[in-house]
Parts: structure tokens; sequence; C-alpha cells
């Protein structure tokens, strides 16, 4: 499911994107345009509308005027199509609490449409690569750390192999090695030609990989030092 | 085929996701079992009733007891989409909202079927009924607990898909129930003797509620869980 | 209906003052059809010369049999527009379906509760259990009771137009279910299945009849009409405090805020902008 989705096609397409939180335009028209392969960087200050242009782009979240489009898809009539490519790494987990490690990211596995035989290959590589010990996996979601569950949480989403990744400050509540473990997943997510908007408010951390930075505030794009890679237009 | 296979696939998964949260935290079997069984002996103490009088309406306190606690495992059901991220996660799975609600509801069904033996237990040993016709109870007390399962599962997820306040879902759910309570316990007076109807004709009537509850279910969950 | 930009201040509209006017007269006239000219159901039996029938107590069918009438009017439009909310998408079916909801389920109390007042005298019971229309009608009360209970979660009917639509269709859907099952339980019923062929229908009783299928049908229409105005006014506040909203949230940011905001003066991909 990984590697570029068409030539040509924007991954993310945005024009004059309104989102609201109750009566809260989060996003107050977002014009924005990602390439197949591109790193995104957005940043802003808390309540610039960043999670929601996340949750936005991952079909969660209702566009109430402009159009969203992703990966080729209309986001409004043909999410459903989209959203197994997609991969969102939110403030939350997505875990089961009573659930074990291996439990739940077997779940999420399957649920993908994977195999029982592939989902547990699968599960294995993505929970040792996530660096959680042997010890873990058979605990309850419960007993662990806000870090391990993070870490758990990816891994969820390692084994989708999504083509568009969209991470919500993935450094939040992790340690050193951690952070480590989320960069050195997102340097693999784009080798293998995926896509990834992250926002973040570490800055130098995400620097490494080069990516285009986004500035947003008050739920509009303020700054845009345009792609880093491809030849997309610049908004 | 395989289409169909994979659907059910999807919905085995959901259940025994959920059969296993159950089986982990003892949630139903633990608190929700014992309320049914509390609200049979409340029954008894409220009635001030001899085994005659109790034998009598036999079949409606179990059922009302039924419907207590089934409310409090939907509510249990739809909570596990509630925690921490998963229903958002459970939309970006990909997996058919049919297959969801499918899977979800066989799991009520099965915590229901569990509430509905013990219950039975608590008939024969604490009110001394005696089942007249075994088959007809078996056949109306599975009806009626898809149709409970399938109704409660949909309104447990307008719950979990709005969060909206949890002291809706019995206002939303009983009164849709009304005829499921009044075919099983129907049913039930026939299946135990203690009053002659036709159970079978309320059986048939159960199966239509069942019927129309699981499609029904199915066809609009995708529009209850999204926004 | 009032455009989404204008915004008036009162839900009346000359046409609508004359429905209301002209439903008020309605109202009187049937008051004084129902109460004052008709007279009494009083029969006599053809072998023992007993006085019998409902005497003054059928008065209230006047008012119970075209409420009662409308009210499934009312829900039925409700079905539909709540069909209208799932298919279309458009707040004028949404405001619909609630508005007739809510209009229904006041005529469904008020046929609950002119019913109860007819049978003390008729039936010589506030409450008959076993009868079929009167269970039917109270399940059908609670089902719309729970109905504008969902509605009433939030002050914000988009976020629940399509459950809220789904919650009414299950409603109507549940009713044959409901009637079926009340009919069977007991397999007995009070209700006069035929109140209006047994009554000694003279040409008064029935203009009255109609009269008053008439006057309900105005008064609903007038009530549902300015529901609606209310619903729809609604609506536009909304859409006008979110178009202010928006257009405040655009203005909101300044550059030097913003670099302070984020803490980062210089630009760490600098070097990477075509």
């Amino acid at each position: 499911m990984a590697g570029r989705y068409r030539d040509g096609v924007p991954v993310v397409e945005l024009r004059g994107a309104v989102a609201l939180l109750g009566n809260f335009p989060a996003l107050a028209g977002v014009d924005l345009t990602v390439e197949s392969g591109e790193v995104v960087l957005l940043r802003g200050p808390n309540g610039a509308g960043k999670t929601t242009l996340l949750r936005l782009c991952a079909g969660l979240v209702r566009p109430e005027s402009g159009s969203v489009e992703v990966l080729g898809h209309d986001l409004v009539r043909e999410r459903r199509s989209v959203r197994r490519r997609v991969a969102l790494l939110g403030h939350a987990t997505g875990l089961y609490d009573d659930l074990t490690v291996n439990q739940n990211v077997r779940f999420w596995t399957r649920a993908a449409g994977l195999s029982a035989v592939e989902a547990i290959e699968r599960t294995a590589s993505a929970l040792l690569r996530m660096g959680l010990s042997e010890r873990l996996l058979g605990q309850p979601v419960h007993t662990l750390s806000a870090g391990q569950r993070r870490r758990a949480s990816l891994a969820a989403l390692v084994v989708r192999r999504p083509g568009l990744w969209l991470l919500d400050e993935p450094h939040a509540s992790l340690d050193q090695s951690g952070r480590d473990v989320v960069d050195g997943l997102v340097g693999d997510a784009v080798a293998a030609g995926a896509t990834v908007l992250v926002s973040s408010h570490e800055l130098e951390r995400v620097a490494g990989l080069g990516p285009r930075v986004v500035t947003i505030s008050g739920g509009v794009v303020v700054d845009d030092t345009g792609p880093a890679v491809g030849g997309g237009s610049r908004v | 085929m395989s289409e169909v296979r994979r659907f059910l696939g999807d919905a085995g998964l959901v259940a025994a996701r959920d059969l296993r949260i159950e089986f982990r935290s003892r949630v139903v079997v633990g608190q929700v079992v014992p309320f049914a069984l509390l609200v049979l002996v409340l029954f008894g103490f409220a009635l001030d009733a001899d085994h005659r009088t109790l034998r009598m309406f036999a079949s409606g306190l179990f059922w009302v007891a039924v419907l207590l606690s089934a409310l409090l495992a939907v509510h249990r059901s739809a909570a596990l989409e509630l925690s921490d991220g998963t229903l958002d996660a459970l939309r970006m799975s990909g997996l058919p909202p049919a297959a969801l609600f499918l899977g979800k509801a066989t799991a009520v069904f099965v915590q229901l079927m569990l509430l509905e033996v013990v219950l039975l237990g608590g008939l024969l040993v604490l009110y001394g009924v005696q089942v007249v016709d075994p088959m007809l109870l078996l056949v109306s007390g599975l009806l009626a607990g898809v149709a409970v399962a399938a109704a409660g599962t949909l309104y447990g997820a307008l719950a979990s898909g709005l969060g909206v306040r949890e002291t809706l879902l019995p206002i939303l759910l009983l009164p849709v129930l009304a005829p499921v309570l009044i075919g099983a316990t129907r049913a039930f007076d026939d299946a135990l003797g203690s009053v002659a109807v036709d159970g079978w004709a309320w059986t048939g009537l159960l199966a239509v509620a069942a019927l129309i509850a699981t499609v029904v279910g199915a066809l609009v969950h995708g529009v209850l869980i999204e926004d | 209906m009032a455009g989404r930009d204008e915004t008036p201040g009162t839900t009346g509209s000359r046409g609508s003052r004359l429905l209301g006017c002209v439903a008020l007269a309605s109202l009187g006239v049937l008051g004084v059809l129902a109460f004052v000219l008709t007279g009494p159901d009083v029969r006599i039996h053809p072998t023992t010369g007993e006085e019998f029938g409902q005497f003054d107590a059928v008065r209230m069918l006047y008012l119970h049999v075209p409420m009662a009438i409308l009210m499934y009017a009312s829900f039925l439009l409700c079905a539909v527009a709540s069909v209208g909310v799932l298919v279309k998408r458009t707040p004028w079916w949404d405001v619909m379906a609630h508005s007739t909801a809510e209009v229904g389920t006041v005529l469904c109390g008020l046929v609950l509760v002119t019913g109860s007042i007819w049978g003390r005298p008729v039936w010589n019971t506030w409450w008959e259990w076993g009868d079929v229309r009167l269970m039917t009608t109270l399940v059908l009360f609670l089902l719309f009771a729970g109905y504008l209970a969902l509605r009433g979660t939030t002050s914000d009917p988009r976020r629940q137009e399509r459950q809220a639509a789904v919650v009414a269709l299950v409603a109507v859907l549940d009713i044959p279910l409901v009637n079926r099952s009340v009919e069977w339980w007991e397999n007995r019923t009070l209700h006069q299945r035929s109140t209006l062929e047994e009554l000694k229908i003279e040409d008064l009783t029935l203009f009255t009849l109609m009269f008053g299928f008439l006057t309900f049908g105005l008064v609903v229409w007038w009530l549902t009409l300015q529901r609606f105005r209310v619903g729809w006014l609604e609506r536009a506040a909304i859409d006008h405090a979110v178009g202010s909203a928006i257009a405040e949230r655009r203005s909101e940011t300044s550059a030097v805020e913003l670099d302070a905001a984020i803490g980062v003066s210089d630009d760490p991909a600098g070097e990477e902008s075509p």
C-alpha cells in the first residue's frame, strides 16, 4: 500500500477548506497542496488548527465548505476508500485499555484487512521496531506508561504501511530513544515513497528530514516554504 | 462469495475483540449478571410474594430484568469505543460499518444469552417455575435476545457517535423494545405454562422484530458513527 | 422562508398571520358547534327503553379524533422529512423533521389527555391497559419524547441531524410492531372500532366532525409553519455566527506574535525553499 499514489496527482489538495468544531472555525479557509513523497512540517501556536487540519485530511472532520481531496479521492464522498491508506497518529492512542499490546496491534492489523498469519508476522516486527520489549507485549495497555502506549499506537499504524502519514506531535511524551524511533520511522516512510504531514513544536528534530515548512495560525496557512521535492504549485 | 466471507470475517473479528475484552475485564459477568439476579430478588421482596404469585408473574419479571441489565451491557459495549480514540481508529480502519455493527451486536447477544441462562436459573430456584415447553423457551429467548442486542447496539452507537449522555440510552431504547417485551413475556408465559396463550405466534413476532432490528441496524450504523 | 442573509425580527408574515386568524376563528366556531349546537349522544335501547350512549362525553370526540388523525399526519411528515435528511442532507429537511416531530408530540400528548378525559365517563376509567390504540399512542408518545430529548442535547442541530433522522425512522417503523403486539396482547379492545358508525350521525354531528378536521388542519399548519420558521432562523443565526467567527479567525494572526508563540525566529528549513 505504500508508495506513490499516482504521479502528478497531489496526495493532499485542500481548497478553501473550512472546518468547524461546534461553531468554532478551527480552519478558516486552508489552501494546501502536498505532492507525493513530500515531508511537510506543520507549525503554529496552540489553537492554530494543526490538529484539525490533520484530522480533516484523515476524513475524521467534515469540511464545512471548500474541497478536500486526499490520494485523489474526494474526502466527503469517498472517505472509506481513502482511510485505509492513511495513518493518523493523534493525541489519543486508539488502544483498548483491557487488551494487551499484542492483542491491540493484532486487532488493528486484521481490521486493516490482513490475514491472520500476516498479522502475526507484521505485528511482531512492528512492535520490535517500536522498541517495546517482549515482556510488555502481553501486558494490558492500562498498565503501560504514556510513552509505551504511544509506541504501541505507532506500531498499530506501521503494520498498515500507509501511503500518507499524518503525525500529530509524534514526539510528545516519548523519551529520547522513542523520539529516535519516530524519526527513523518517518525516514523509512519517506524512503518507501510515502508522504508525511507532521505537526510538531520540535522543529530541530524534524529539520533533519529536510521538510517543507508550513506555518498555520488562526486557521489559515500564513507561511509556506513551498514544496521541498517535486514541482507542485506553491500555494 | 469472497466478499461475503470477508465481511463475515470482519464482523467476527469485532465480535471476538469485544468478547475478549469482556473476558479480560469481566464487567458483564462480574457486574451486570449479579445486577440482574439482584433485580429478581428485589421483585421478590417488593411483591412480598409466595411462589404462586411469583410464578404467575415470572416471565414478565424475567424480561424486565433482562431489559434493565441489557441497558448496562449495551452501555458497556458502546463505552469501549469511547476510550482513548478507539472510535476514530475504527473509522480510520476501513472496516465496513455494517460488519462493525454485526460484530458488536453479536458480542452483546452472547452476553445476553449468558444473562438469560443465569436468570432462568434464578427463576427455577427462587420463583419455583417449571419449564413446560423447552423448545419454545429456547427459540423465543434466542430471538428476543437478537432483537435486544441489535436494537441496543444501534442506540449504543448513537450514544458513542454523538457523545450524548448515557441517560439518553434508556428513554430511546426502552420504548422501541416495548413490542419485544410484550412478545417475549407472552412466549415465556406459554413456555412456563403460566398463561394459556399461543407462544409460537408471539415467537413469530419476535422473529420479525429481530429481523427488522438487525437489518436496520446494519444499514444505518455508518450514519450513526460518522459525524 | 426567510433567506439566510435576511434576519427578520419575527416569524410572522402576512400569509401566516391571516392563517393564524382564520385558525383561531375556526377554533371558536368549533367550540360553539361542539359544546353548544350539537346535542349529547343519547340513544334509547330498543327493548328495555333505557337511555344509553356517550351523553356529553361525545363532544370530546370532535377534538380528539381530528387531533389523532393530524398527529399521525405530522409523524408521517416527520418520517418523510427524515428520509430527506438522510438522502439530501440539507437543512430544510432537518428543520422540517424537527418541526413536525415537535408538533406531532404535542398533538400526541393532547390526544392522550382528551382520550383519557373521554374514557372516564364512557369506559369508567382514566386508563385502559387492554386497549390497542391507547397503548400504541402512549408508546408513540414515548418514542418521540426520546427523539425530542435527543434533539435537546445540543444547541447545534447540524451535529445530530442524521442521527435524529434515524431515531425518527426507527420510531415510525416500530409503530406497526407496537400496534400488532398490543393487539394480540389480551386480544381485546375497548376502543370504539366504529365510534362514528355507532353514533347517531346527524347532519350537524357529521358537519362538526368535518369542521373539526378542517380547524385542526389549519391550527397544525400554522403551528408547523411557525415552528419551522423558528428553526430556520436558528439555523440562520448559527450560520451568521459561524460566518463572522471565520472572518474573525482569519484576522487573528500577526507575524510578530506568531514567532513569539512558536518560539523560533529563524526558519529551520529555510535553505530548502525553492
